[in-house]
């Protein structure tokens, strides 16, 4: 008779207490696994790198540190460039400015160049997508100028603008410009038929077809010749900067070069590679964002 | 006083060119549909059956005869003959409200309130039971979802004459029941005027009140055409031993299969 009686106490008293311990304790192991698993592939991530790149900086020491080496070793390169890391900002005047200010000038320009190069490319891709004779008669001649090399332009920008600014901006422009023609012209032509009996049937007309049909069915494939244009204008603005003095990046690595300071150009070839693995980035992460859904049908 | 039908095509012919070679599709199409009625034009694949819907839409140009909408010929295409396209052709970028919001803008943009269009909207999708999802993208509801969100796009230009081609085709066997009563449902409430096009015996029984029997192409031609003498509502169930309906069924089966059978493997 008593067993009974104590088992409907304990089964009544139990689900209030322990029912609090179950709900905290599923939910702090998951909690516990889940930040162990992103470590781990975090780690699986940067520690290849990590390593990779700490034998390579050992390999340079060694083979640096000979006497009669031409190049310094990374331990020099630090030393030499310790006052140009910790202060990027400072600014006495002409030329002579932190490594900010250079890398603020050099963008600037490819910003502007770039942004050309996207409004006019995406406008002059779609005409070439959508029209046949465009097509016909502007490919042939956008398929010889690409492939001109950028810095073959500079000349005759100086020549025409008479002035080294716009005409860095002109060859960042008209090196980024082709990819994104020629990817937003693949894009229009690719639309589906589908997309286009839509619009005839609401007939929305060109301007409406352009931006609510056109341009969200070939965002995927603008985005595409975009992130190629950002990659060609980092090329780009080095070489021009090189070429047109002034405050820049590029314009800096040749002073570097003529005032022997090696271990400068070593400091100015690790920013200009960080800067534009940056701004690729930046550039896909606005391709993923804009072209959210429009992949998947 | 003259009598003429609703939607009216005056015998049509249509050919593609391509090159030097000319190939007839379809040869004197003639065929009156009254306001409210329910078409089926059934015919093997390859027929041009689907061609002759986009000439009605006016996606496709006639090569000789003329569509005429209340007496008016038509040759472009218009929200008055709002088409529900095979494959859904829902715009993947937008939601499901914004797909059908694109098309409530721009045939009541001038004529409606924002707030009345978002009525609209919201009635359109709730017609067709698809309210809940109206913030989901095509990419994440299933096919038949799709399918009743582009007929809730057509549904809602108010369309003089509704085009459905092959709406059902894509979807597995009970998914396109569902669907069918859907359709049977809205059809039933609103008095739509319907030219469906499709390859199902069954579909084309149950849903129609005439069926247009096209011979095969090259050249097709309308071979018969079917009344369907079944009382509205119609239940999919008890219609399956009715004795008309399988008459009807019996018949188009018969003009299928034994009169104008499929001659070249597909």
């Amino acid at each position: 008779m008593n067993m009974p009686v104590l088992k409907t106490e304990t089964a009544v008293s139990f689900p209030t207490t322990p029912a609090k311990v179950l709900a905290i304790a599923p939910r702090k192991t998951p909690v516990a696994t889940r930040a162990l698993a992103r470590a781990k592939a975090v780690a699986v991530n940067v520690v290849p790198p990590v390593v990779v790149l700490a034998i390579g900086l050992l390999v340079w020491e060694l083979l640096c540190r000979k006497a009669g080496a031409t190049l310094p070793p990374p331990s020099k390169v630090l030393n030499d460039t310790w006052e140009l890391i910790v202060d990027p900002f400072f600014d006495r005047g002409g030329l002579d400015k932190g490594l900010f200010w250079h890398m603020s000038a050099s963008l600037q320009r490819v910003a502007l160049g770039y942004a050309l190069a996207s409004i006019v490319g995406v406008l002059l891709g779609t005409l070439v997508g959508q029209s046949t004779w465009a097509m016909r008669g502007l490919d042939p001649i956008f398929q010889v100028l690409r492939t001109v090399p950028p810095l073959a332009w500079l000349p005759l920008s100086l020549a025409a603008f008479r002035n080294g600014q716009p005409s860095a901006i002109f060859v960042i422009f008209i090196t980024a410009i082709w990819p994104v023609i020629i990817n937003t012209a693949v894009g229009i032509r690719n639309i589906p038929q589908d997309y286009r009996n839509v619009a005839k049937v609401l007939r929305l007309n060109q301007l409406e077809f352009f931006y609510k049909i056109m341009v969200p069915a070939a965002a995927p494939y603008i985005f595409t010749g975009l992130r190629i244009g950002i990659g060609l204008s980092w090329l780009a603005i080095v070489a021009a900067e090189m070429l047109i003095g002034g405050v820049g990046i590029g314009f800096f690595i040749w002073d570097a070069w003529n005032s022997s300071h090696i271990s400068e150009i070593i400091l100015a070839l690790i920013y200009v590679g960080l800067v534009g693995f940056i701004l690729d980035r930046i550039v896909a992460a606005a391709a993923t964002i804009v072209t959210r859904g429009t992949a998947a049908n | 006083m003259p009598t003429f039908p609703y939607l009216k095509l005056d015998h049509i012919d249509k050919s593609f060119t391509r090159g030097t070679t000319e190939t007839e599709v379809l040869k004197d199409i003639t065929l009156g549909i009254e306001k409210g009625e329910y078409v089926s034009i059934i015919g093997h694949s390859g027929c041009g059956k689907s061609t002759l819907l986009n000439l009605v839409a006016g996606l496709l140009p006639v090569s000789a005869g003329c569509v005429l909408l209340e007496n008016k010929e038509v040759n472009e295409p218009g929200p008055d003959r709002a088409v529900v396209f095979q494959n859904h052709s829902l715009l993947p970028w937008l939601t499901v409200y914004a797909n059908v919001k694109i098309a409530v803008d721009k045939v009541f943009g001038g004529t409606k309130s924002r707030q009345e269009r978002h009525d609209w909207i919201m009635h359109n999708l709730d017609l067709v039971q698809m309210a809940h999802a109206k913030d989901k993208r095509p990419a994440e509801i299933s096919g038949g979802m799709k399918q009743r969100v582009g007929l809730a796009r057509a549904l809602a230009m108010e369309p003089k004459v509704l085009l459905l081609d092959e709406p059902f085709g894509a979807l597995d066997a009970l998914t396109r029941a569902h669907l069918q009563d859907s359709v049977m449902a809205i059809h039933q409430k609103l008095g739509n005027t319907v030219l469906m096009i499709t390859h199902d015996v069954d579909e084309a029984v149950l849903l129609s009140d005439r069926i247009v029997m096209m011979t095969n192409g090259p050249a097709a031609r309308i071979g018969e055409i079917l009344d369907v003498p079944l009382q509205r509502p119609r239940k999919r169930l008890a219609l399956a031993g009715d004795a008309i309906y399988l008459k009807c069924r019996q018949r188009v089966l018969e003009f299928l299969y034994e009169r104008h059978h499929f001659v070249e493997a597909a």
